[in-house]
């Protein structure tokens, strides 16, 4: 009896799950009001494969895949892929065990996992394609001051604890016009690891040597300050504490419409950050790797006339050779699209910017020849 | 008065009634609440004693409450029952401190979570909506929830409750302790070292086996058994102590009647120890629905619809959530805390179903 | 008790457990059970009259050995999986162990994933957990038996539903929601609260630093007790229920007043179970994730100062960590893991041996 009172328990659950099954859809048909416009252009090499494709990794390139993502499965609505924005690690185990087709990663294959790498491919090496270039925010909240500017030096001895209120001497010279008041400066970094906060101390590491001593680390290595999981947790923290400076992928400050400090460059001018600013740094960057294996490296010292220097590159991790024979059509259109002009300008308006012309073209070859 | 004397209430006063102790009337305690409340506003709030704010003043007035009335009790009730004034007043503040967090917690969850409140979010996936993106709903993440708990509370329930029964009526000697020990120890794993441990034996060894093109794969259920991981323990512990609360002249009058082991435990001694076992229960699947690291390393999460347990990457609620909340767009924080009350309404309305049928059986012994 | 007795004294035998419940065991129980089995009674074979027949012979593949054995598979099963786990988090974690730099037991950071130089160290995350897990606990127990008792004895029984409805609905609370609702509610309080501990406090190690506030170990040591406590109260309260109405009745009857039946009746009946259920909220306490992940403030100091920003432990350090660890980082967090379950082991084992050394004073079943 009782186990006939259980029986009629996990019965109205099965029937409420099939009845939800029955009614939920999965066609979002009535367009939604897109922030940024967005079906796919006339200009997209769309050739649509079906089937389904599984990537998982990095979060700092989620929002371009799923644009990708979205703008691809509007035309081909047989097709299904799907990222997992659980970590640029993460995501190369996953591609590692063969659970991912692609990952997406802020950071190449280390030495002694680009081994094991191969081996998944098994008649392939597996290959770094630079897709989407993310520029990092500096983002402040002082009461009164909306037009900061720092020099790399000031903001690498800011991070470090050396510039400890906000009418310091060196801030001052960097903001003339402004008037800075006496508040304590809190630095807020990200208590998680991240490819953001290796990139940015990469940076500052590279730019001001002398101040900023602590190498750079997915895992934040300075001393103090305020520590906050995740981008939106910094971003979170920025809207409401007075005194606060951090770190964050352009698109945060732009939800919450966060001060964006102007950063000095090499060229000794202070850079606004925008799509065509950070493409200036992009465009200087250098390839390195051997045959397509393509990695950038970015001169945070870069001299460019306007550029912002603090950009991060993440890549598509993929097999060159050896890819499943079922998911290789659909792998090779979604990624060709992705390389492609309109793929690139797709995510201009979600907090990228664009490859420069020249690697999205040798990225666009690689991907036609995977096989 | 040498017999009275033993009756510790009646020697400090004359008595008028011989059984009865002279009681605090009710307007006494008022007026010692009253004169502790205009006392810490006095030294707290006028006086401004340790900076005081309205909830050290509260504090301040609850405290100088208990002194007072314990003091006063005990000269007119005697110590025994000043003790139980304290003890029942100190019972009752806590509750009420208590619950200022959790309403806290609760008005939260349903001030954020009504604003995406809609049909749209009940009846549409993520397909096609980013982060930038209005509408999209977690319809997805719900039968994900539902699968994934369903599947592994039937896996746990069975070996969980047998679990505690051998533990409780069978097990002697060293396996049965062992097996409590680990039971306890396995509650404190990690729930992200258990999502590891099913990847690596499940996703990466069993399933490879499974699918046409040999390649490892991700699924609800994997997300299921790595939950049943989590419960396992929440279960058979809390299973056991319901168990051993059953009062052993059940089971001997049960045994008595000449009715076999088996048939008492089941018949007898789980019946009365059922709202117990289903609180465990139910707080064991409270918790799995709630997981989110194990169920996005294993099923993974996906913005598309997959009924399927059993191949394909699966959403839950609380991936969803995840997700959600850390969206860079003012779109994605109300899906995450709608779906967040969601998620509480369905574990919640599953208790309450439980414990009602649960119920209906209980044998109460008061 | 300790001797099987006949069938036909059960009736006298549960007469006088009802006196003194506190000694019976559930060992004793079993032992009753034997008599079927053992026939080892005054009463010989009789004639098959009436309803006192003589008792079947035992069958070797009936229901009764059926079900024995499914149980004790069940049980066993619990033991399968942890020995696996074990297994499982040693393999992956020697590797890991044998490529760090540092000691990894009294290194204090935490820096796996440099290509070249992987250095670190389980001393400030081991510290972080247990002391936060501690303070959590001492914040978290008294109330949730405060509560428990007000549920099952004090408040009024409509009243005592509602709210234990309000209870099990927090329970139903995944922790990124008491995660995000700590960091982003709970923060500016505990900030206050912080500073005002210091400037009155602060002689108090616990309050010694002068800032800055806000994400310290108190804030995540507040919400993890938030999060434990109902875990504590469901299981307590269910506990308490449970005593036998005699008992309490009996301590009533002699005299005692409501505070004083308690702690003599119903508290040392309930004491395994209580104690079962303040280990269930340490598991959780010790293995909780993502809400210490979003409210403690990292780093690797250890001291004994709540207050200061900082703090971090095993299980958030492997939610902040996870997503971009390389090989040798998920090692090493895998590794962490490892020694979070061995913390989990020796704290079991330490209670344990207090419940075991008490046991001759509760005399019931342990």
């Amino acid at each position: 009896m009782k186990l006939q009172r259980h029986g009629i328990l996990a019965g109205l659950a099965l029937t409420a799950t099939f009845a939800l099954a029955a009614c939920g859809s999965d066609n979002n048909t009535t367009p939604p009001a897109n922030a940024g416009g967005g079906s796919s252009s006339a200009s997209n090499p769309i050739a649509c494969a079906s089937g389904t494709l599984n990537a998982a990794g990095s979060t700092a390139q989620q929002n371009a895949i799923n644009e990708w993502v979205k703008d691809y499965q509007t035309s081909c609505s047989g097709a299904n892929i799907v990222y997992t924005g659980n970590g640029s690690g993460a995501g190369q185990q996953a591609f590692i065990s063969g659970t991912a087709d692609f990952a997406g990663s802020d950071s190449a294959l280390t030495a002694a996992d680009q081994p094991k790498a191969d081996a998944r491919c098994k008649t392939g090496p597996a290959i770094h394609l630079p897709m989407a270039v993310g520029p990092i925010a500096v983002v402040y909240n002082v009461q009164g001051v909306t037009n900061l500017q720092l020099k790399p030096a000031t903001l690498a001895k800011i991070f470090a604890g050396k510039i400890t209120t906000w009418n310091d001497a060196a801030i001052k010279a960097d903001n003339p016009s402004a008037t800075l008041p006496s508040t304590k400066i809190l630095t807020v970094h990200r208590s998680d690891s991240s490819g953001t906060s290796d990139n940015f101390t990469k940076y500052l590491g590279t730019v001001d040597a002398a101040d900023w001593t602590f190498g750079h680390d997915k895992t934040w290595k300075g001393p103090g300050g305020d520590a906050e999981k995740g981008s939106d947790g910094i971003a979170s923290l920025l809207g409401k504490t007075d005194g606060a400076i951090g770190y964050v992928e352009w698109s945060f400050a732009q939800a919450d419409s966060l001060n964006v400090a102007k950063v000095g460059n090499g060229a000794g001018e202070f850079a606004t950050l925008d799509g065509d600013s950070a493409g200036k740094t992009i465009a200087s960057a250098k390839t390195t790797g051997s045959g397509d294996d393509m990695q950038l490296s970015i001169d945070y010292n870069t001299t460019a006339a306007g550029a912002y220097p603090i950009v991060l590159v993440t890549y598509e991790i993929v097999c060159e050779k050896g890819n499943d024979a079922t998911k290789l059509p659909l792998l090779k259109d979604f990624l060709s699209y992705t390389a492609s002009t309109g793929g690139q300008q797709a995510i201009t308006k979600v907090g990228y910017a664009p490859l420069p012309d020249s690697v999205r073209a040798k990225v666009a070859s690689t991907v036609s020849n995977l096989s | 008065m040498t017999s009275m004397t033993t009756i510790p209430t009646s020697s400090s006063a004359p008595l008028t009634n011989a059984l009865r102790s002279r009681r605090l009337p009710v307007w006494a305690l008022v007026a010692i609440g009253v004169a502790a409340a205009v006392l810490a506003v006095l030294l707290f709030k006028v006086a401004g004693l340790m900076d005081g704010g309205w909830v050290l003043t509260l504090v301040g007035a609850v405290l100088i409450f208990l002194i007072g009335l314990s003091v006063i009790s005990s000269v007119v009730e005697g110590r025994r029952a000043a003790r139980n004034r304290v003890a029942t007043s100190l019972i009752y503040s806590a509750f009420v401190l208590a619950l200022v967090p959790l309403v806290s917690v609760v008005i939260t969850l349903l001030n954020k979570g009504r604003t995406r409140l809609d049909g749209t979010f009940f009846n549409n996936s993520m397909r096609n909506i980013t982060a930038f993106d209005s509408g999209g709903g977690a319809y997805h993440a719900i039968v994900g929830t539902l699968e994934q708990a369903g599947i592994a509370t039937l896996i746990t329930v069975p070996l969980g409750v047998a679990g505690a029964i051998y533990i409780v009526e069978y097990g002697r000697g060293r396996l049965a302790n062992t097996i409590r020990f680990f039971v306890d120890v396995m509650t404190g794993i990690p729930s992200i070292v258990a999502g590891l441990f099913i990847l690596a034996f499940w996703v990466l060894i069993v399933s490879p086996h499974l699918s046409s093109t040999h390649q490892p794969f991700n699924s609800g259920f994997a997300a299921a058994l790595a939950l049943f991981v989590l419960m396992l323990p929440t279960v058979t512990r809390s299973t056991e102590e319901m168990l051993r609360l059953v009062p052993a002249s059940l089971r001997e009058g049960s045994f008595a009647l000449g009715i076999a082991k088996w048939k008492t435990i089941m018949r007898i001694v789980i019946p009365t120890a059922l709202p117990g076992i289903v609180t465990g229960i139910m707080l064991a699947v409270a918790r799995a629905a709630g997981e989110t690291a194990p169920v996005l390393l294993v099923a993974g999460g996906t913005p598309n619809r997959n009924f399927n347990p059993f191949e394909g990457n699966q959403e839950s609620l609380s991936v969803y959530i995840y997700d959600q909340a850390a969206a860079a767009t003012k779109y994605g924080p109300p899906r995450a805390w709608t779906a967040a009350l969601t998620l509480v309404a369905l574990v919640l309305l599953l208790t309450v179903v439980a414990k009602l049928l649960s119920r209906r059986t209980k044998l109460n012994q008061k | 008790m300790s001797q099987p007795s006949f069938p036909g004294s059960a009736e006298a035998a549960s007469a006088a457990s009802a006196d003194s419940p506190n000694d019976l065991t559930v060992q004793d129980d079993t032992r009753a059970v034997d008599i079927p089995r053992h026939r080892s009674g005054g009463r010989g074979p009789v004639a098959p009259m009436g309803g006192g027949g003589a008792l079947p012979p035992k069958r070797r593949f009936g229901a009764e050995s059926v079900f024995r054995w499914f149980t004790t598979g069940a049980g066993t099963i619990v033991l399968v999986i942890i020995v696996a786990i074990a297994i499982f988090l040693i393999v992956k974690a020697v590797p890991a162990i044998k490529a760090d730099k540092a000691n990894f037991l009294t290194h204090f950071e935490w820096f796996p994933n440099d290509p070249t130089d992987p250095k670190f160290g389980i001393a400030s995350l081991a510290f972080g957990t247990v002391f936060s897990s501690a303070i959590a606990l001492v914040l978290a127990v008294p109330v949730a038996l405060g509560i428990a008792l007000c549920l099952s004895h004090y408040a009024h029984k409509r009243l005592a539903n509602g709210l234990g409805f309000l209870i099990d609905l927090l329970a139903a609370v995944p922790s990124i929601v008491f995660g995000l609702w700590g960091r982003d509610y709970l923060v500016d309080p505990v900030r206050q609260l912080s500073g005002w501990l210091h400037k009155y406090f602060g002689w108090i190690p616990l309050f010694g630093s002068d800032g800055p506030y806000g994400k310290s170990i108190l804030l995540g040591s507040l919400v993890l007790a938030i999060m434990v406590l109902p875990i504590v109260t469901s299981l307590s309260r269910e506990v308490f229920r449970q005593t036998p109405g005699m008992n309490e009745e009996a301590a009533l009857a002699l005299g005692a007043t409501k505070w004083e039946m308690i702690r003599m009746a119903v508290i040392p009946y309930g004491r395994p179970g209580l104690i079962a259920s303040v280990m269930l909220g340490l598991g959780r306490a010790l293995g909780e994730t993502i809400a210490l992940a979003l409210t403690l403030g990292g780093g690797w100091a250890v001291g004994s100062d709540i207050i200061h920003d900082g703090g971090n432990s095993i299980a958030a350090n492997i939610a902040n960590g996870f997503g971009e660890a390389n090989d040798i980082g998920r090692g090493a967090l895998i590794a962490s893991g490892l020694v979070l379950f061995a913390i989990t082991l020796i704290v079991n084992m330490i209670a344990r041996a207090i419940v075991y050394r008490r046991r001759e004073f509760i005399g019931s079943a342990v």
